[in-house]
């Protein structure tokens, strides 16, 4: 295989990947390094360094058109991103110790949980909860735009919970390239009970900074390289827009189950290949 | 307290269009400079045999800002890549910077405070992460 022909299929598969990401609201970035270690057999560094690059693309391009919404608070993603930003760095170096094989079984692990998450009904959300004295002191409770009209009032709990997963999850993805946003909302939305409109939004404009922090480590280090991440980037940058443009028609709950299905099976996949030594 | 809530609202929302501006200029530039490079570097090597498979690391050319910089200069198709995708990873820098300076028009220290820290660990990330190996 030569180069372009490599850049096309490459390209294809990244776009794919961006459309079914975007389509299904679990992102392309989780199923890009197993698609690139497993079929295109390129190695797991200069993989997960093509998707850092693809999520910091899609985040920001998605979170272009969500801040102008008025759902994202601005205020509990910065607080939360100094969390994610140092989580981020933390897990980039650890990168650099931990074994090829060690990573891909890492990274099965974290996609069978994955899969488990988008299957699991999500707990009805609890409304009008008291103020917080931390959330409050933080100014972190606002409002937005609610589907009755009118503005919805929240106020933020848990934080110092909500922070500790955030560390978590910008560890995860500096460690893996990916934009761990199943975790931020998880944080956001379970453990700081707010909105889940508010916390995938918010998540979105977090991802693209804390996917920021770790690429300039690898960058750095010589993990990021622009012959994989041109077509990756591109590739998943078109066909994540390309699925935000569609998403209002298409009927997503069956594509959202089949995309878990294989998620789930590239997690097996990646385990597999981490035990027996094939990365 | 009503009062303030309102007037902050106003405020964040004005900022957020300026940032999600902000957000897709930088997206779309580094797309447009990326896909430039990739035209030059497809043209010039498409036709060599592609090997991932074995990790070898990035010449110190395409590691650090400066030499990112240089290679594209030169017009190597490579080296443009890497600093379409240095401006992307710089777009995100840029929008907490701004940030520091919404909250600053809003007098909000605290929040001044918590963005300074995102983006000091931004640019060590970016800037001062390649000299710790």
């Amino acid at each position: 295989m030569n180069i372009l022909e490599f850049t096309i299929l490459v390209a294809a598969g990244s776009f794919l990947a961006g459309l079914l990401g975007s389509l299904t609201g679990l992102g392309g970035g989780v199923v890009l390094v197993p698609l690139l270690t497993l079929f295109f057999k390129v190695d797991i560094r200069y993989a997960i360094g093509a998707s850092l690059v693809s999520v910091i693309a899609t985040s920001s391009g998605a979170a272009a058109a969500y801040v102008k919404e008025g759902f994202s608070n601005i205020r509990i993603g910065m607080f939360l991103e100094i969390a994610t930003t140092v989580g981020a760095l933390v897990g980039a170096f650890l990168a650099a110790f931990i074994s090829t094989k060690a990573l891909a079984m890492i990274f099965g692990v974290m996609l069978l949980y994955s899969a488990y998450l988008s299957r699991k009904p999500r707990p009805r959300a609890q409304r009008n909860l008291p103020p917080d004295p931390l959330g409050t002191r933080l100014r972190m409770n606002g409002s937005f735009p609610s589907e009755e009209g009118g503005m919805r009032q929240y106020n933020v709990q848990r934080v110092p919970l909500g922070f500790s997963l955030m560390f978590g999850a910008g560890a995860l993805s500096g460690l893996l390239g990916i934009g761990s946003g199943a975790v931020k909302v998880l944080a956001m939305d379970q453990a700081m009970k707010i909105p889940f409109k508010v916390s995938t939004t918010t998540s979105n404009f977090m991802i693209g900074v804390t996917a920021a922090a770790s690429a300039g480590v690898y960058l750095n280090r010589g993990y990021v390289d622009p012959g994989l991440a041109m077509p990756v980037m591109l590739g998943v940058l078109a066909g994540s827009l390309l699925g935000a443009r569609i998403l209002i028609k298409a009927e997503t709950k069956s594509l959202r189950i089949v995309f878990s299905v294989v998620i789930a099976v590239l997690g097996l996949q990646m385990l597999y290949k981490g035990l027996t030594g094939g990365i | 307290m009503a009062q303030t809530s309102e007037n902050r609202g106003w405020t964040d929302q004005k900022l957020e269009n300026v940032v999600g501006n902000l957000l897709r200029a930088g997206v779309s530039l580094s797309a447009l400079v990326v896909a430039i490079g990739g035209v030059v570097y497809l043209a010039r090597h498409g036709r060599e045999p592609a090997n991932y498979r074995v990790f070898r690391g990035e010449p110190s050319d395409f590691k650090s800002v400066s030499g990112i910089v240089r290679e594209a200069l030169e017009f190597h198709g490579r080296g443009i890549i890497q600093f379409g995708l240095l401006l992307l990873i710089a777009t995100p820098v840029f929008r907490v910077a701004l940030s520091i300076w919404g909250f600053a028009a809003e007098k909000d220290r605290m929040y001044m405070i918590f963005t300074g820290i995102v983006l000091i660990v931004l640019l060590y990330s970016l800037l001062g992460s390649g000299s710790a190996f």
